[in-house]
C-alpha cells in the first residue's frame, strides 16, 4: 500500500509540475509538428509516396518528441539537489522508478494524442475510425519507450554530457520497439486484419517486460553513485 | 598552541558506554574517498555519541560534504567503513536512511509545488500517518503556516531554509546531517534550528554540523573537529577548547577562514 502510494505520490508531483509549468508538453508538441510539417513538406504532394511513410514519419516524430520529455524525467531532479532528497526518502528505489516512469509514460502518451490530429490533417489521414487500434499500438510502444527512457536518464544523471548521451543509448536500444511500433501501425493505418499486427504487438509486449524487469533490478545500481 | 587532536576520539556522553566509552551513533574507520585523482577524504576516523552535537569545520573543500554524503549513503567510499546506529551504511542503505535526517546545502524542494504540497509529498514518501496533521504542525513551528499555499519558487532563500527544515522535522530521525544549515536564515530562524537542536540533543538525537559560522558552531555544538584536505586535523570537547584556540588553529592552518 505505501509502495504505491509513494509511486503515484511522485507521478503526481511530477505531472503538477508539469501541468503548471508546461515547458516539456509546450516543447514536445511544438516539435511533433515541426518534424511531422518538415517530413510532410520535403515528401512534396506525392500521396503514395507519403501514405507508404506516415507510419514510420509518426514514429521519427514520437520517437524525436519522448526524448525532449525522458531528458527531463530524472535529470529535472537535479535542480535543488532534488535527487539527493528523493534518493534520501527510505523509499524501495523500485517505487521511485516506477513512479518517473508513470510520469514520464503519461506525459509522452498526452503528447502523442496531441500529435495524432495533427498527423491526420497533414498527412490527409483517417485515423478516427482507426484510433482504438492504434491506441493498441502505441500504449505499449509508448511504455517500452518511457521505461528504457528513464532507466536511461538515471543512467546518465551523473554524466556531464548527459542531455547527448540519452538520445545516443536509447535509440539504438529501442529499434526492435520502434521498428515494431512503426509495422503496426502501418497495418492499422492501411485497414488491414488487425491479426496481422499481433506479431509486432507480441514484440513490443516482450520489450516491455525485459525492459520493465531489468530496469526495476538495476534501478537502484544505477541511480545510485 | 594547546589544541588536542586525535585521529578517532570518542564522545565522553554520560550514561552511554561501548568499547571506548560511548555507544557511538556515528562511526567512521579510516576512511577514505577519492573522486577520480583528487582525494576527498583520507582516513577520516570519527566517533559520535548518541545525543551528540559534533560541529565539522574546514575550508571550502576539506571535505565536509562528502563525510557527511558517505554518511548519508549518497556517496559510497573508496576505502574504509562507516556505520550509522550500528547500521553498515554500504549494505544497509535503507535502514540508515530511516534514522537519518539531512539538511542539505540545497534546499531539495520541488520549486514548482506550493510549501505545503512539498512537505505532503515527503510526509508520503516517508509513509507518515496524519500527513496533513504533522505538515501543518511542522510548519506552523518554522512560522510559514500561511506562506505555505504558495509555490517554492516565490519563496524568498530564508523561507526555503525554513521549509527545509520543516521537511526535517517532519521526519523526526535519530541521526541529523547539516550541510551549512545556518546559511539564508534571518535570526529568527537561526534561534528556531538553535533551539530545535538542542530539543533533538534532549530527546538523544545525534547531529553532524558542517558549517563555516565558528560562533554558532561554538554555541550549539559539545564538541568540534576540523577537517582540512580530508583529514581530522583537531577533535576536541567544547569544554576542552577555547573559541581562541580554535581561531589559532584556523590560522595556523591558512586559508581557513576569510573574514571569520
Amino acid at each position: 500500500m505505501i509502495f504505491a502510494r509513494r509511486v503515484l505520490a511522485i507521478a503526481w508531483k511530477d505531472l503538477v509540475a508539469e501541468w503548471r509549468d508546461r515547458e516539456s508538453i509546450t516543447a514536445m508538441c511544438f516539435f511533433a509538428f515541426l518534424v511531422l510539417f518538415l517530413f510532410n513538406f520535403a515528401l512534396g504532394g506525392d500521396q503514395t509516396l507519403i501514405r507508404g511513410a506516415s507510419s514510420g514519419l509518426l514514429w521519427l516524430a514520437f520517437a524525436f518528441t519522448a526524448v525532449l520529455g525522458l531528458a527531463r524525467s530524472v535529470q529535472g531532479e537535479l535542480a535543488n539537489d532534488c535527487l539527493d532528497g528523493l534518493l534520501l526518502y527510505p523509499a524501495e528505489r523500485e517505487a521511485i522508478f516506477l513512479g518517473k516512469l508513470c510520469g514520464s509514460f503519461s506525459v509522452i502518451l498526452l503528447v502523442e494524442l496531441i500529435s495524432f490530429p495533427i498527423f491526420s490533417v497533414l498527412y490527409n489521414m483517417d485515423i478516427w475510425s482507426q484510433l482504438p487500434k492504434l491506441l493498441l499500438i502505441t500504449v505499449p510502444a509508448t511504455l517500452g519507450f518511457a521505461t528504457a527512457g528513464t532507466l536511461l536518464s538515471a543512467m546518465t544523471v551523473g554524466l556531464r554530457a548527459r542531455e547527448a548521451m540519452l538520445p545516443f543509448l536509447l535509440f539504438p536500444l529501442t529499434i526492435p520497439l520502434i521498428l515494431a511500433a512503426v509495422r503496426g501501425t502501418e497495418v492499422v493505418l492501411r485497414g488491414e486484419a488487425f491479426e496481422l499486427a499481433m506479431p509486432w504487438l507480441k514484440l513490443m509486449a516482450a520489450f516491455d517486460v525485459l525492459f520493465l524487469v531489468g530496469s526495476l533490478l538495476t534501478f537502484e545500481l544505477l541511480i545510485e553513485e | 598552541m594547546d589544541v588536542p587532536y586525535s585521529g578517532c576520539r570518542m564522545a565522553r556522553v554520560d550514561g552511554l558506554t561501548g568499547p571506548f566509552g560511548c555507544t557511538p551513533a556515528v562511526e567512521t574507520r579510516a576512511l577514505v574517498k577519492w573522486y577520480g585523482a583528487h582525494p576527498a577524504l583520507r582516513g577520516v576516523d570519527l566517533c559520535v555519541g548518541r545525543g551528540e552535537i559534533l560541529a565539522l569545520f574546514g575550508p571550502n573543500g576539506a571535505g565536509k560534504s562528502t563525510l557527511l554524503r558517505i554518511l548519508a549513503g549518497l556517496v559510497r567510499p573508496t576505502a574504509g567503513s562507516v556505520q550509522v546506529t550500528g547500521l553498515e551504511v554500504g549494505k544497509n542503505g535503507d535502514g540508515v536512511r530511516r534514522v537519518i535526517g539531512v539538511l542539505a546545502h540545497g534546499h531539495q524542494l520541488y520549486d514548482t509545488l506550493t510549501g505545503r504540497e512539498n512537505l505532503l509529498f515527503a510526509a508520503t514518501m516517508l509513509g507518515l500517518d496524519r500527513a496533513a496533521e504533522r505538515v501543518a504542525e511542522v510548519l506552523t513551528k518554522v512560522g510559514l503556516e500561511t506562506a505555505a499555499e504558495g509555490r517554492v519558487k516565490t519563496f524568498s532563500s530564508g523561507m526555503k531554509r525554513r521549509l527545509a527544515l520543516a521537511k526535517l522535522m517532519l521526519r523526526e530521525p535519530k541521526v541529523m546531517l547539516l550541510d551549512e544549515p545556518f546559511t539564508n536564515l534571518d535570526l529568527q530562524a537561526a534561534k528556531l534550528l538553535e533551539e530545535f537542536l538542542v530539543t533533538s540533543k534532549a530527546a538523544g538525537v545525534t547531529t553532524l554540523l558542517a558549517t563555516h559560522d565558528l560562533t554558532l558552531g561554538f554555541t550549539v555544538a559539545d564538541r568540534m573537529a576540523v577537517l582540512q584536505q580530508g583529514r581530522v586535523v583537531f577533535d576536541a570537547g567544547r569544554d576542552e577548547v577555547s573559541r581562541e584556540s580554535l581561531r589559532s588553529l584556523f590560522s595556523l592552518h591558512g586559508e581557513l577562514w576569510g573574514g571569520e
